[in-house]
């Protein structure tokens, strides 16, 4: 492809070797390829530099993890809705370290609280909505035949996966796993058993991954676009993907620095984050002090805020894909919604103390910090009104991404909406730190990106594997986990008006926590339930890869590139050189032939 | 410098000139630097001269032996961009732990 | 191992002006700007927190060896300009002047890891360790990820003078880009120490 553009080798040579006839097929076995080079196993599917193969890996790896992390949380939900009462079968399959007689012991509720947050931001929903999505749709999007740096993108989930396995590996070291949180705040993480070592070491790996990774993505949405894509004809996922990667270059290291500060605290005897007098177990600690807790907060709090944007963009661009091919109409506001989301990454990185208006911050500062997260929240809403515009007039097939996507749409708004008393000084005082700001957070994630993560598994499988999953299954899974997950998060808003700790072991310590203890045994049972509502999801998923009804390049009748290339598409992407000759989402065009123009068709 | 330019060695040959220049303006500010240091000036005063010269043989650098005086727009965007990612990291944690107390 | 061509590898894309790799070696050295940045920013923050600094009195200037960080100094942006002169060599197509400052500018890298690692010894036996006080737990950290730098770059550039020159033949274009970045890369490092210098040493 764009032969005349490359440097050196003949002119038309094969880019596309004839492996990507559609015989080629499943995910896990080689078919019997006739191509004229035939790689070993491990180098096309475990070691592989094609961008497709890598992006499936993350997005299989980081759905185990997802679900490991969500199985963490489902154990602390016993916990919450019996507290102190044995776990019933599960229990007696841990040792009475973390499990004496099947009761959760609390330093073990910790590390389940903390390992379940790292687990679904770092592992889980990063690698999927970036790793897995934006290596396996970006380049296809933009036309291009790889990525820019193949080996890079090979290495990058190659680092990626030691980061994953030294953090599930914590669990068996002494003391087990990290127990301060996600956010490790010192100075208890510094005090903390080796797992926190364990865990800054994973935290180092997982962030040179995802550098590696924004870098080969910002290289290959500038350098590699087909001819034809110019800035404004890109889907709005690769701009998604773009604006992500600059979060993820310019957030990380600060983070990195930060974790490299707390080993030097952990390992070498420093105090970066050590106050002077500190006491611990009514012991002084001995160490220089002259250190401020602080600093870990603000270096943190650097990367977790952008973090949040993250993992909220690619999920809007997927959604934004799903919705303009379902409604068969245009996405309302193309333009305005790329530059929403380049001001939103911009603004991601000016608001992050927003985090820390408990911290005695001075009230110049508060407020600034206030402003600006008012600020941000403007864009956040010009999306979700785009969106919504899209829907309007619109001829709307309910498949099952659109499902997914439309669901999206009230549950980011209502995490967004709800995170506005936690970003004014006066309210979040008495909001920090409590449920609400767990239920915020996770009608972000959770149904907001979750779902919208859904709905591009459903969207893209066809692409990735050659066949459709199934829409029965797809359907009970949406409203079995549509169902549920609001019954378990609903009502934490109220647990946490009622001024509910998030991190109390015991909820019912206290009287205001017993008083709203009942809404916990509904939560739990409601989050059990949607661990079985993923049932369907992995029977479809897996069934679909020898089942599933077969599909041609382009099934869902869509307009950008990546359903101009086969199904799936073969080592170099394209069988033709991709040409762009229009802006991506031109459906039902007054006067076409059909409901959608593709972008790579001359004639529509 | 520039890659997409026609290559002329005769041209090429001025910028050797060019680097040879900086390698010595380079020396002698950090002998500057180290000798205002002995001078105990006072501290403000010294970490501004300190910080200008690092400022001005950093900028040498940059220009001269990384080619930014003549690089292309896209970099100069993305150096803006880290440039204001930087200020930021470098002075709202201070400036949000030290309001209203003293500095330096 | 594949057929796959990944275009403005050596050229420079049209609408750009740069190759791939040139720009990717510059986002390698923005996210090191952040990281240096933020390393920056806690030296700042804790630095002006303190009641003293150094904690135990006196300048840094009398308690680090200011004249073997001057030396050292001068031996980095030495290799700063055999580096250019590498790769001006290359675009001369004079390989074996690359070769000759090349050789150069690892030299003087390890020189100047040999004079950290006085430096280093000489702090220890005096039982100043990174846990002594945060003043050196600044300056062993910042050194410590500076020296990581400078070990990163003999690594690159002892690649680029052994294993990397056979492409020369194959494709100079490529390879010449390829010194150019390490010696992006290269300048980066020489330029955190510039900033490092005055920072640790005479404030």
């Amino acid at each position: 492809m764009s032969v005349e553009q490359q440097p050196h080798g003949t002119p038309n040579a094969p880019a596309i070797g004839p492996e990507t006839g559609h015989a080629h097929g499943e995910l896990a076995h080689a078919g019997p390829d006739h191509g004229h080079h035939e790689l070993p196993f491990w180098k096309k599917y475990i070691f592989s530099v094609d961008h497709k193969v890598i992006g499936i890996q993350y997005a299989v790896t980081a759905l185990l993890f997802l679900f490991f992390g969500f199985t963490l949380m489902m154990m602390m939900r016993w916990q919450l809705a019996y507290p102190g009462r044995p776990m019933p079968f599960f229990g007696r399959f841990f040792s009475d370290n973390v499990m004496p007689g099947g009761v959760m012991a609390p330093e073990f509720y910790n590390q389940l609280g903390a390992m379940h947050g790292t687990i679904m931001v770092f592992l889980g929903v990063v690698p999927l909505a970036v790793g897995g999505f934006g290596n396996f749709v970006m380049p296809l999007q933009i036309g291009a035949p790889d990525m820019a740096f193949p080996r890079l993108n090979l290495l990058s989930y190659w680092v990626f996966v030691p980061g994953g396995i030294i953090m599930l590996a914590s669990f068996a070291m002494p003391g087990g796993a990290a127990q301060s949180g996600w956010t490790s705040y010192p100075p208890l993480s510094v005090i903390a058993s080796s797992g926190q070592t364990a865990w800054l070491f994973g935290m180092i790996f997982l962030i040179t991954s995802s550098l590696l990774g924004s870098i080969n993505f910002i290289v290959t949405i500038v350098q590699m676009r087909a001819k034809g894509m110019t800035f404004f004809r890109l889907p709005f996922f690769v701009h998604a993907q773009l604006v992500t990667s600059f979060l993820l270059l310019l957030a990380f290291p600060p983070l990195e620095a930060a974790g490299i500060l707390q080993l030097m605290d952990r390992l070498a005897g420093t105090s970066f984050f050590l106050p002077t007098g500190l006491v611990v177990s009514g012991e002084a600690l001995k160490v220089a002090g002259g250190g401020s807790p602080l600093l870990w907060q603000h270096l943190f709090w650097f990367l977790a805020h952008p973090e949040v944007y993250v993992l909220i963009l690619p999920a809007i661009g997927i959604v934004a894909e799903v919705i303009a091919n379902n409604t068969r109409k245009p996405l309302w506001g193309y333009r305005l919604l790329v530059y929403s989301i380049i001001f939103l990454g911009f603004m991601s990185f000016v608001v992050w103390a927003h985090h820390m208006f408990m911290t005695g911050m001075g009230t110049t500062m508060s407020t600034f910090f206030q402003t600006t997260t008012m600020i941000i929240s403007v864009p956040s809403v010009i999306v979700v009104t785009c969106f919504l515009m899209s829907l309007y007039g619109g001829n709307i097939r309910f498949t099952v991404p659109m499902l997914f996507a439309t669901a999206f749409l009230p549950m980011f708004a209502i995490g967004g909406l709800t995170g506005l008393p936690l970003g004014l000084t006066a309210s979040d005082i008495y909001l920090h730190d409590t449920f609400y700001v767990i239920g915020h957070f996770h009608y972000v994630v959770a149904p907001g990106t979750l779902f919208a993560l859904f709905a591009g598994i459903y969207y893209w499988y066809p692409k990735a594997t050659g066949r459709m999953m199934n829409s029965t299954l797809g359907k009970i899974h949406f409203w079995w986990s549509f169902v549920s997950i609001n019954f378990v998060f609903m009502p934490m808003f109220f647990q946490g008006m009622a001024g509910l700790s998030r991190r109390l072991y015991d909820p019912t310590v206290y009287a205001h926590g017993r008083g709203v203890q009942p809404l916990n045994v509904v939560i739990s049972w409601a989050a059990w339930s949607l661990g079985l509502a993923q049932i369907p999801f992995i029977i479809n998923f897996f069934m679909s890869l020898k089942n599933g009804a077969r599909i041609a390049e382009n099934p869902w009748n869509a307009t950008t590139l990546e359903w101009m290339a086969p199904s799936p598409p073969g080592h170099g992407n394209f069988l033709t050189e991709p040409i762009v000759y229009r802006e991506p989402y031109e459906y039902s065009v007054p006067g076409a032939k059909q409901d959608f123009s593709p972008q790579f068709v001359a004639e529509a | 410098m520039d890659a997409a330019a026609p290559f002329d060695p005769v041209e090429f040959k001025k910028h050797l000139r060019q680097y040879y220049a900086v390698f010595v303006a380079l020396a002698c500010l950090t002998a500057i630097t180290v000798g205002v240091s002995y001078l105990r000036l006072n501290r403000p005063l010294a970490i501004g001269v300190a910080l200008v010269i690092a400022s001005i043989k950093a900028s040498l650098v940059a220009a001269v032996f990384m080619h930014l005086i003549s690089e292309k727009k896209v970099i100069f965007a993305l150096l803006a961009l880290t440039v204001f990612f930087f200020l930021l990291v470098l002075l709202l944690p201070a400036m949000t732990t030290l309001e209203g107390g003293r500095i330096l | 191992m594949s057929e796959t061509v990944i275009p403005y590898m050596v050229k420079p894309n049209p609408v750009t002006g740069i190759p791939n790799g040139k720009f990717a070696i510059w986002l390698f050295l923005a996210s090191e700007v952040m990281l240096f940045g933020a390393l920056f920013s806690s030296y700042v923050l804790l630095r002006t927190g303190a009641p003293h600094w150094p904690p135990e009195g006196g300048l840094s200037s009398e308690i680090l060896n200011v004249p073997l960080a001057t030396i050292n100094t001068m031996v980095l942006i030495t290799s700063s300009i055999t580096m250019v002169l590498s790769w001006a060599s290359c675009k001369l197509g004079d390989l074996r002047k690359f070769r000759m400052w090349m050789a150069s500018t690892i030299a003087l890298s390890f020189v100047f890891l040999v004079i950290k690692y006085f430096e280093y010894h000489h702090k220890f036996e005096l039982g100043h360790y990174p846990s002594h006080d945060n003043f050196y737990a600044i300056y062993f950290t910042l050194t410590g990820l500076h020296g990581i730098h400078i070990i990163g770059g003999i690594i690159v550039n002892t690649f680029l003078l052994t294993i990397g020159t056979r492409m020369w033949k194959t494709d100079p274009e490529h390879f010449t880009n390829r010194v150019e970045n390490a010696g992006l890369y290269w300048h980066f490092v020489d330029l955190v120490w510039i900033f490092l210098f005055p920072a640790l040493y005479l404030l």
